[in-house]
């Protein structure tokens, strides 16, 4: 199971920040919303895997599994689809304005200015 | 138990949805209520400041729970200091936005700015790392609706830019606590301070990744080269009033290494030697070197007070990343200097601003009210650049002093000598071209025939510069007593047992962790 969560988490990671670098708004969207998920899994990881443990004091169970790190994974997810739909809401209204989905500046174009020379 | 701690943070959390809900349509009821929450603000974190001043550290459990199962907020000298910075700072950027009407040229300015606030208050006062990370979430989605605030293609794509960098910044935060809890268990500083000593040196492996993980967050905060890239566009494409805000949330970043890296992983800690303490300096000394020359490269004035920020973030990094008592000294003097100076020249800016169409480094005819703006950009440049007399000066005295017995001392000399030379000549050609070439500028005839179209700023803004500058002389007047503060706080946090025992030893504490956990 370690390893299946492990390489999960890789790989996630790793397509979260391979669609990062594409540099348009739509992937770069769908990279961090991967890459979030990766975190998401990765903080649930830290209280060590366990098959079956309830996180909360019961009467007769021997073995329990952290309850902490579930609640560190609810906040982070809430926070970040909330950061998501912020972020496409922005993203939206930058595209519709300017017609162009470049996460990246464009090149020094010289629409405000009337030259640069001094 | 007194309730005051959580004041600067209950306070803006009410002030804000009361602005949205009920005074959502007068503006003139916002600006008295966000004004008015602003000094009630200010007179917390003065009493609180005051409170602090004599070392007593003050511990607020939230939910009444023990200290390493609950969240804490800590008052100590530090926290209060950032605190009464922040009130002070958002008085007089309040005062500037109302004056230019920036604030109405959007919607929710004020309920936003006070969550902003909320935020700021929290990440300083707060004793625990992933609460830390959750007002990290607040300053920045308010940030966030603050930097696009009026819109403008320029902006908002500047703004998906920021929102973007710092998404990555809080999903790498996130990865550090993670693997800070799966090695030490708990997420508290005080707690965590303790057990990083009990780790086996034999399995560093975890401890050390998280430690440089989140001292790569806190560097994309502080803008630390080479994660400096998000700045100079989100602040020069930000609202002013909001880019002078926004002055003090590099500084949390600031703050946050500060604070993690003298009581967690403090530099005699075995575990993560030859990291921080290594790599920092050369971070800090490249972004201080880049951040001078991008003021000497700039084409725009925006971009060049952003780069200043770079510059000046990077003098505050050189002087923390020798983490001795007076390098921490100097950077707290210089973290107050620089917050106070980069605000005051992002509201220059904006002053510069009026009257003309852009902010290209050219000569212009001159405007009304130009002769008042430009006293004030003399003013804020020379403190900037750390010339004599202002504060600037002081602090880099400091920092350089503080470097004087190491062994990177001529490294820190050189470059922080050559940049402070590099910074004077990028400000006076600024200035000169700006204001001196302008004189000599043909008025066009649409100026000339409607010399009323372009009003000068009006009075509140200017009371607004004119505050920040005169905080920045108090600054200076007071060095002594001011320096004297400063190396008791760094006093108090290279001794970081009174604050662990405050957190720690209250009725309900956990027993003492077993050797070898």
């Amino acid at each position: 199971m370690e390893l299946l969560v492990a390489s999960a988490i890789g790989i996630l990671t790793a397509g979260g920040i391979y669609l990062m670098l594409r540099l348009r708004t739509f992937p770069v969207i769908l990279g961090i919303s991967l890459l979030t998920y990766a975190v998401n899994v990765f903080l649930f990881a830290s209280g060590r895997l366990s098959v079956g443990a309830p996180p909360i004091l019961r009467d007769g169970v021997e073995v329990y599994t952290d309850p902490l790190p579930q609640a560190l994974v609810l906040t982070a997810i809430v926070i970040s689809f909330g950061m998501t739909a912020v972020v496409v809401m922005i993203a939206l209204g930058a595209y519709l304005g300017s017609d162009d989905d470049h996460v990246d500046d464009a090149i020094d174009e010289p629409s405000t200015g009337t030259g640069d020379a001094t | 138990m007194t309730h005051w701690i959580i004041a600067p943070v209950v306070l803006p959390a009410l002030l804000s949805p009361f602005i949205v809900l009920a005074a959502r349509y007068h503006i003139g009821i916002q600006r008295v209520f966000s004004v008015a929450g602003v000094l009630a603000l200010i007179s917390v974190a003065a009493g609180l400041a005051w409170q602090a001043s004599d070392g007593t550290i003050t511990l607020y459990q939230l939910g009444d729970w023990a200290a390493p199962f609950g969240i804490v907020l800590v008052a100590d000298r530090l926290s209060t200091l950032m605190v009464l910075l922040t009130a002070v700072l958002a008085l007089f950027v309040l005062l500037y936005a109302i004056g230019s009407e920036w604030d109405n040229r959007g919607r929710h300015f004020h309920a936003l700015f006070q969550f902003q606030l909320m935020g700021i208050m929290g990440a300083f006062l707060t004793g625990d790392l992933f609460n830390l990370f959750v007002f990290f979430e607040v300053l920045l989605i308010a940030s966030y609706g603050l930097m696009i605030h009026s819109g403008g293609n320029a902006r908002l794509r500047a703004g998906v830019q920021y929102v973007l960098f710092n998404l990555l910044g809080s999903t790498l935060f996130l990865f550090a606590l993670g693997a800070i809890y799966a090695e030490a268990g708990t997420l508290n500083m005080a707690d965590l301070a303790q057990r990083v000593r009990l780790i086996d040196g034999a399995e560093t492996v975890g401890i050390r990744l998280a430690a440089v993980l989140l001292l790569l967050v806190f560097a994309i905060k502080a803008a630390v080269l080479p994660l400096h890239f998000w700045l100079p566009s989100s602040y020069a494409e930000a609202p002013a009033p909001v880019a002078a805000l926004f002055a003090i949330m590099t500084k949390v970043g600031a703050y946050a290494i500060i604070r993690v890296y003298t009581m967690i992983f403090s530099p005699d800690l075995d575990v993560t030697a030859g990291l921080h303490t290594t790599w920092l300096m050369p971070a800090a000394l490249a972004s201080l070197a880049i951040g001078m020359i991008g003021v000497l490269a700039a084409r725009h004035l925006d971009r060049l007070v952003a780069f200043a920020v770079i510059g000046s973030m990077g003098m505050v990094m050189v002087a923390i990343s020798l983490f001795t008592p007076t390098s921490i000294t100097a950077a707290l003097y210089y973290t107050v200097h620089s917050t106070l100076a980069a605000a005051a020249l992002f509201l220059i800016v904006d002053l510069v601003r009026t009257g003309r169409a852009d902010l290209n480094l050219i000569a212009q005819p001159v405007v009304p009210g130009a002769a008042l703006t430009s006293a004030l950009f003399f003013l804020a440049a020379i403190a900037m650049a750390g010339l004599p007399p202002l504060s600037g000066f002081v602090g880099k005295l400091l920092v350089l002093d503080a470097a004087f017995s190491t062994s990177a001392a001529a490294w820190i000399w050189t470059v922080v000598l050559s940049s402070s030379l590099i910074c004077v000549v990028g400000f006076s050609r600024a200035g000169s071209t700006l204001f001196w070439k302008a004189k000599s500028m043909p008025v066009t005839e649409e100026a000339a025939e409607s010399p009323a179209a372009t009003p000068a700023p009006a009075t509140l803004s200017y009371v607004a510069v004119g505050g920040l500058l005169a905080l920045l002389v108090a600054h200076t007047v007071f060095a002594g007593p001011a320096t004297a503060y400063m190396a008791d706080i760094s006093d108090q946090l290279f001794n970081p047992e009174p604050y662990i025992e405050t957190v720690l030893d209250t009725p309900g504490k956990l027993s003492t962790p077993k050797e070898g956990y």
